[in-house]
């Protein structure tokens, strides 16, 4: 017997509940008016009994470890007591079910503390990244000193094997990472900054109704497109079209270059600076515009030296958001990019990102101990925390720009 | 006048920039479509070769049991090779014997056990049936390999190639529709190998995955759109949490799922259980932000008029606002499914890649996904793996575009009937 089988059972005895409560209450509305319809009746006693024991099967988890375990067959008791509390809230309740009884209102309010207990959830999704990578990376910055971790240039996270191998001492200096990411990032925004904004310019201030309909959905087939779909292309097709090409001008570049996940990439967040653009670029107010035209300044000069200076704070944080979502990125770069980590930034070479080495660390066989998985989650909480103030700054500022034009 | 003039070029060359970066970001996306059809398309076709095979009695039950478990145990291959050597006889040099043998698939034999164990009345017969061919074999007869490069850089060197002309003049080597690539699971020889363990994997993580963020999304949107109390701190908070979650690298839901629920609360590693766990983590604030969206834009005389009727605030909202707003909710939760669907990241983090032949059959088996199988086929080298990458992406290319097409169509009607 699991689990699944005794929420199927809670839910079969919560559906007799209901019926048992709506047969009460309807025998009871013979002789007096009843304060609420039957079927709350049965509701209530429904809900009371299923909540009751549900919320008892979550006790239980929570305090066997510490306290029930020694008990023989303990997880028969589960099903023993949870029948139980069942039990003796429904006859508690189906006590209480009488003409005054206000059983609309005991079931709004159970309904609105359960639709309040699913909100609070984002707070504990939340604080449970926070707890998973600052306890791990914790454990961590007790072998490894932060300073060497934030600050260190060799990057080689295998761990001794015996005593005495040469060369695999296990070094946790994470700058190349960092460097890497960026390189790529900053690729990658080479890339979609300006097509992605030139895009948004043209479709919002040049193209005519009918383009803009058949255009605009098609850039947003990019956004949907799976980040490993993208990975296999780089591979396969971006990366080698680079090295020949690089090849006819006698230039060695590396089959995981940078420039290919970096172009890559590229590609992928087109849509999401094309479409966060058009958004602040539609926000700026057409009187600026007509007051540009109207002193005879031609589209582009209006674009150019109203709508873009107008529009900038906007921009900014949506290529702000733009970088923090390159940064985060997984697929692409641990398909494309290298596995090694090189302290470059010549976009020729291949380099390694965060997150290539979060999963490198993290796949395949892994003591959950050692340094080398731990290190997984310190890269995580740096990440987690670039990512966050990188988002806070960008939604800052784009905030503060709409709030000046409405 | 000059200068009326070199304005006007330059207002020209501006428009020009901003067709040729659209024409730019078009091309690029049609590429890839190109690049992995092309890649792809023949993955949809097998190459199989017709052998007549003799089931032997002396090979398959030579005590006459009549018993699977004896039949079981034969050798299968034997049949195998016996009906190869009768279609291309003469070879005797040991290695040529290896190199004859291997042109047809390993997985031969498994099909004759099946044909046996359904009908044990096949034995003593003979028969012609279709077998898979070799990658190798399957990668020529589709035109991958050239027959005309020097034999030293062909995979098919020539004596093969011409015992595989003389099956062609026989006309027994023939493309089929691909079924194994629907009906198996992952295996290490490209031509057996199939994306239905993945597709499954991914059917059982997406299933967790609605079930629990589809309800907890549409009660959290319900509860701050329509019961939250107004400049509440903790509401605020709440509100500012979802946001975050929405652009926390998927990776770090992959670090989440792996600190707590497999090694606090011990579920079982590569699980689609846990992989859509950790799925819903992810697509909750999409489906929350879309919801609300579409709560938003129920016209509140709908609500205002329950409320004037004597209805309480909860009969209002979900008897008559949520009705309304449905199909917009159920747009956000399709959208956010599909990048579910789409997701790779978190699920190699909690261990859902791995090399997996069976296909799994309950939430807790061992599992991979359909991008994680594209993943693993990607980085594989061989030529038939990537023929098979190729159509895996196109595959899940047609269930996002399923899903979106859905999703679009529930809006449109959604719209007309708000408006």
């Amino acid at each position: 017997m699991n689990l699944s089988i005794i929420f199927f059972i809670i839910m079969i005895l919560g559906v007799s509940a209901y019926f048992a409560g709506l047969k009460k209450s309807l025998v009871l509305r013979n002789d007096k008016k009843l304060n609420s319809t039957p079927s709350y009746y049965g509701s209530i006693l429904a809900l009371n009994s299923s909540l009751s024991a549900i919320f008892f099967i979550i006790l239980w988890f929570v305090i066997e470890k510490n306290f029930i375990t020694q008990l023989e067959n303990y997880r028969n008791y589960l099903y023993l007591f949870t029948l139980v509390a069942f039990l003796i809230s429904s006859i508690l309740t189906y006590k209480k079910i009488k003409h005054e009884f206000k059983a609309r209102d005991n079931v709004e309010k159970i309904i609105k503390i359960l639709l309040f207990a699913c909100s609070s959830l984002a707070i504990l999704i939340t604080i449970g990244i926070f707890l998973s990578v600052i306890f791990e990376s914790n454990r961590f910055f007790n072998t490894i000193p932060i300073a060497d971790f934030l600050f260190g240039t060799h990057w080689s996270p295998q761990m001794p094997i015996r005593e005495d191998q040469v060369g695999s001492s296990g070094a946790f200096g994470a700058v190349p990472l960092f460097t890497g990411t960026f390189l790529i990032a900053f690729i990658a925004m080479c890339i979609a900054g300006p097509i992605g904004l030139m895009s948004a310019i043209y479709l919002s201030e040049y193209a005519s109704k009918k383009t803009r309909d058949i255009v605009k959905p098609l850039t947003e087939i990019l956004a949907g497109i799976p980040t490993v779909v993208y990975g296999f292309f780089a591979v396969i097709v971006v990366a080698p079209f680079i090295r020949n090409t690089g090849e006819e001008f006698g230039l060695a570049i590396a089959s995981e270059s940078a420039l290919a996940a970096g172009l890559v990439m590229g590609i992928m967040i087109i849509p999401f600076v094309s479409s966060i653009s058009d958004d602040v670029i539609n926000a700026v107010p057409q009187n600026l515009k007509d007051g540009s035209l109207g002193i005879g300044a031609t589209k582009s000069e209006t674009i150019k030296k109203v709508i873009i200076p107008a529009a900038l704070p906007g921009i900014i944080g949506g290529l702000l958001l733009a970088v923090s979502r390159a940064i985060g990125e997984t697929m692409i770069v641990v398909m494309a990019a290298g596995m090694s980590a090189n302290l470059t930034a010549n976009p020729f070479e291949a380099v390694t990102t965060v997150t290539v080495q979060i999963v490198i660390l993290l796949v395949g066989d892994q003591e959950f101990d050692s340094p080398k998985t731990l290190a997984a989650f310190a890269l995580g909480l740096v990440l987690f925390f670039m990512t966050l103030i990188l988002n806070y700054i960008a939604l800052h500022i784009v905030r503060k720009y709409r709030e000046q034009y409405e | 006048m000059n200068n009326v003039k070199s304005r006007l070029a330059k207002e020209k060359r501006f428009q020009i920039y901003g067709i040729f970066s659209i024409i730019l970001a078009l091309s690029l996306l049609s590429l890839l479509f190109i690049s992995i059809i092309s890649k792809g398309y023949t993955a949809f076709n097998e190459t199989r070769i017709q052998l007549p095979i003799h089931f032997d009695q002396k090979i398959l039950d030579p005590n006459n049991t009549e018993e699977w478990k004896t039949i079981r145990k034969a050798n299968f291959n034997k049949l195998v090779r016996n009906a190869i050597d009768e279609i291309l006889p003469g070879v005797e040099d040991r290695n040529n014997k290896k190199k004859l043998y291997k042109l047809v698939s390993s997985s031969a034999e498994y099909k004759l056990r099946n044909i046996v164990q359904e009908n044990f009345s096949v034995i003593g017969t003979k028969e012609k049936i279709w077998v898979l061919a070799d990658d190798d074999v399957d990668m020529l007869i589709k035109g991958h390999i050239n027959r005309n490069l020097p034999e030293e850089e062909r995979l098919i060197d020539n004596q093969e190639l011409e015992w595989i002309s003389i099956l062609e003049s026989k006309k027994i080597i023939k493309k089929f529709f691909n079924k194994t690539l629907f009906t198996s699971g992952d295996s290490a020889e490209s031509e057996q190998s199939g994306i239905l363990g993945a597709l499954i994997g991914s059917l059982f993580a997406l299933a967790i995955t609605l079930i629990l963020s589809f309800p907890i999304g549409i009660a959290t949107a319900i509860y701050l759109e329509e019961f939250a109390p107004k400049n509440n701190k903790f509401i605020d908070f709440v509100e500012v949490n979802i946001n975050n979650l929405a652009a926390v690298p998927s990776i770090i839901f992959g670090l989440l799922g792996l600190a707590i629920f497999l090694n606090f609360f011990g579920m079982p590693r590569s699980a689609p259980l846990v992989g859509g766990m950790v799925l819903s983590l992810m697509t909750l604030p999409t489906i929350i932000i879309s919801s609300r969206a579409a709560l938003k834009s129920v016209p509140p005389s709908i609500k205002e008029g329950a409320l004037g009727l004597g209805a309480s605030n909860i009969q209002a909202v979900f008897h008559h606002v949520v009705p309304v707003a449905l199909p917009g909710m159920l747009t956000g939760t399709i959208i956010g499914m599909a990048q579910a669907l789409g997701e790779s990241a978190p699920l190699l983090i909690i261990g859902m890649v791995a090399f997996i032949v069976d296909i799994p059959s309950a939430i807790t088996d061992p599992a991979t996904a359909l991008p994680i199988q594209i993943y693993l086929w990607a980085d594989t080298p061989e030529r038939g793996f990537i023929e098979r990458t190729s159509a895996a992406i196109m595959v899940l290319l047609v269930f996002l575009i399923l899903m979106n097409s859905l999703a679009i169509y529930l809006r449109k009607k959604y719209e007309k009937d708000v408006n």
